[in-house]
């Protein structure tokens, strides 16, 4: 058994040498491809450090502020940006700049734990649908329809109000966004997967008995690789966006716990007295929504253009 | 005619799985609907008459059928809140929600298919990084963010706007513009790629041998070919507009499909969320369906590929 596999890998890769040089593919891989981006695009090589700095300052939160994440200074209540407070104090004498470092852990989690998630859900589906087709594809792709044909925010507000009352807000913003994330991924997949199912190597792999999981996950799946981490990379900050939409109406992460979002929320009271309140997690939902997305389109042109927008 | 009676057909079971959907929404939900919607002074007789007013005693399959056969009648219940039929409740938000679509539409299609056009004209020129910078940063900007800028510049410092809205036209710029902006990305995106691709093609090459003018071979040549991918994501970016802007609706208090759906949550009031989540996710469906047939419409190739 041990001697098939690698004979059909050996096989399925020579397969593939021979598709890429009769000019299928392209010569390089994603990695080179991922490198020859960084040499071109300047935008996405500074949103990649954005991204970089913006995770290291969330993790490092505790050591670079002087301040606590509650620490309350009822003496110093709605402060305008100063030195010893850079981005001012909100209505209970938080410094703003802490909550935002702390924040920023909420947001990124939630951008990238349901993102993962419906990357899982939406490759199983996706492969199923487009291996074995017949009712399981129909099935499949009716149900991707369905929740396609929802409008997503209404659909997330519908989620969050059904089961917010069994479980956390963060678990269930998780299960919202999930929900929502894997169709549109399943698509991708399943279109890819019945390209490269009518290849060479998988006919060559199945013809010595290679087991069905076994194509699928190990001679199809890495196939999708370049789309995967475009999709990922562009279903982060649309994440991120929902999460900050459903707090800002006060039905996602709930206080203490502090998403950008959910500060926006809290500060539209004082909009017109202390709009600095406000605007700094805006600002900070913008910066990391704008470098994931001049990412993920600048991984778009050189992996995979062909790609639609998710 | 084909085609249209075939997508019908397809949408029956997407239609259906809808239905499904909202109504295991319903059934999950905790608490008892009834005590929800007396509250706390009612008797045991009461209940008793509620519960069956609302089937609640039958059994889940017959709930189903019954609250599925009520939907083909147009019956979405009876909002637990507002005690209103929630059709009725929709028919009076709808109009708002129509409004703000045709004006966000026609300003996210303005800047769209501006900055797209520039942005191909100019390709890699500084001209094209602004106007594409600009357009994708509606994508990337959260909507509440340039609601509340737009409220905070434009209706509270310098009063030229109204702070919230009544309906009338003016008042509905600032909604419109943020709600606009949000989904010119996607436009000017489309149209600029689409018009470089077509830009490459042999016919503008003859067009442009034969001594047209420039501005006369994008105009009357490209620009028609360019706008076909595009026009059908307008299509359904109307769609979606109209199904409502639960952000913009409730920052700027605008009585719309976005902001009775933002109520229905905070006052768990279920029938009135379940009926917003059907009555715009039809609409999504069908706007769909009508981009595709236009699509077939403006371009012969599709019709006879299909």
């Amino acid at each position: 058994m041990q001697q098939a596999k690698a004979a059909s890998e050996a096989l399925s890769s020579g397969y593939q040498e021979q598709a890429l040089a009769a000019g299928i593919g392209e010569a390089n891989g994603p990695k080179e491809k991922i490198r020859k981006l960084f040499k071109q695009n300047k935008l996405a090589v500074v949103s990649a450090i954005v991204i970089v700095v913006i995770i290291l300052l969330a993790i490092l939160a505790p050591v670079i502020s002087p301040y606590k994440e509650a620490q309350q200074d009822l003496t110093a209540r709605l402060h305008g940006p100063s030195l010893s407070h850079l981005l001012g104090t909100d209505e209970l004498g938080r410094d703003v700049l802490t909550r935002i470092l702390y924040g920023a852990r909420v947001s990124l989690v939630i951008g990238i734990i349901p993102s993962v998630i419906s990357l899982l859900l939406g490759i199983l589906l996706g492969l199923l649908s487009g291996y074995f087709g017949g009712w399981v594809d129909y099935l499949i792709m009716r149900i991707a329809d369905v929740m396609l044909s929802f409008p997503s925010l209404l659909l997330s507000m519908a989620i969050m109000y059904t089961l917010g009352r069994y479980v956390n807000s963060i678990w269930c913003i998780f299960a919202a966004l999930s929900l929502i994330g894997w169709a549109p991924v399943a698509r991708v997949i399943r279109s890819q997967t019945l390209s490269f199912k009518e290849t060479e190597y998988v006919e060559a792999a199945r013809s010595i008995g290679v087991s069905r999981s076994s194509v699928m996950f190990r001679h199809i799946l890495p196939n999708c690789t370049p789309s995967l981490i475009v999709l990922f990379t562009l279903n982060v900050p649309s994440c991120i966006l929902s999460e900050s939409t459903l707090s800002f109406l006060g039905i996602g992460v709930q206080p203490p716990a502090a998403s950008w979002g959910l500060m926006v929320n809290q500060s539209k009271q004082f909009l017109f007295t202390s709009p600095w309140l406000a605007l700094a997690p805006c600002l900070a939902i913008m910066l990391v929504v704008l470098a994931f997305n001049f990412l993920g389109d600048g991984l778009r042109d050189v992996l995979d253009p062909y790609l639609q927008d998710a | 005619m084909k085609i249209v009676l075939k997508r019908l057909l397809s949408m029956i079971p997407v239609l259906l799985g809808v239905i499904l959907l909202t109504f295991i929404l319903l059934r999950v939900v905790p608490g008892n609907p009834v005590s929800i919607l007396l509250g706390e002074h009612y008797n045991q007789e009461t209940i008793e008459r509620l519960t069956s007013y609302m089937n609640l005693d039958k059994s889940v399959l017959e709930q189903f059928l019954s609250y599925a056969a009520g939907i083909l009648r147009g019956d979405l219940g009876v909002s637990y809140v507002m005690k209103k039929p929630v059709t009725d409740l929709i028919f009076q938000a709808f109009p708002y929600t129509v409004k703000l679509a045709l004006l966000s539409a026609a300003i996210a299609w303005f800047i769209g298919l501006g900055a797209g056009i520039v942005a191909a004209l100019k390709q890699n020129k500084l001209a094209d990084h602004l106007f594409m910078g600009f357009s994708l940063a509606g994508v990337s900007v959260p909507i509440f963010m340039t609601a509340l800028f737009l409220q905070y510049v434009f209706a509270f410092r310098i009063k030229v706007f109204p702070l919230s809205s009544d309906g009338s036209l003016i008042s509905l710029v600032l909604p419109a513009i943020a709600l606009g902006w949000n989904s010119a990305g996607s436009i000017a995106r489309m149209t600029r790629s689409s018009l470089v691709d077509v830009m490459q093609a042999d016919y503008i090459d003859t067009a442009k041998a034969k001594g047209v003018r420039h501005s006369a071979v994008i105009f009357g040549h490209a620009l028609k070919n360019s706008l076909l991918p595009v026009i059908t994501m307008m299509a359904m970016q109307l769609a979606s507009m109209m199904s409502g802007a639960v952000i913009t609706e409730s920052i700027f208090s605008i009585p719309g499909i976005g902001r009775l759906a933002t109520q229905a949550v905070q006052n768990r009031d279920m029938p009135l969320l379940q009926g917003t989540i059907l009555f715009t996710t039809i609409i999504v469906i069908f706007g769909n369906l009508i981009a595709d047939v236009l699509y077939g419409i403006i371009d012969p190739r599709i019709r006879r590929a299909v």
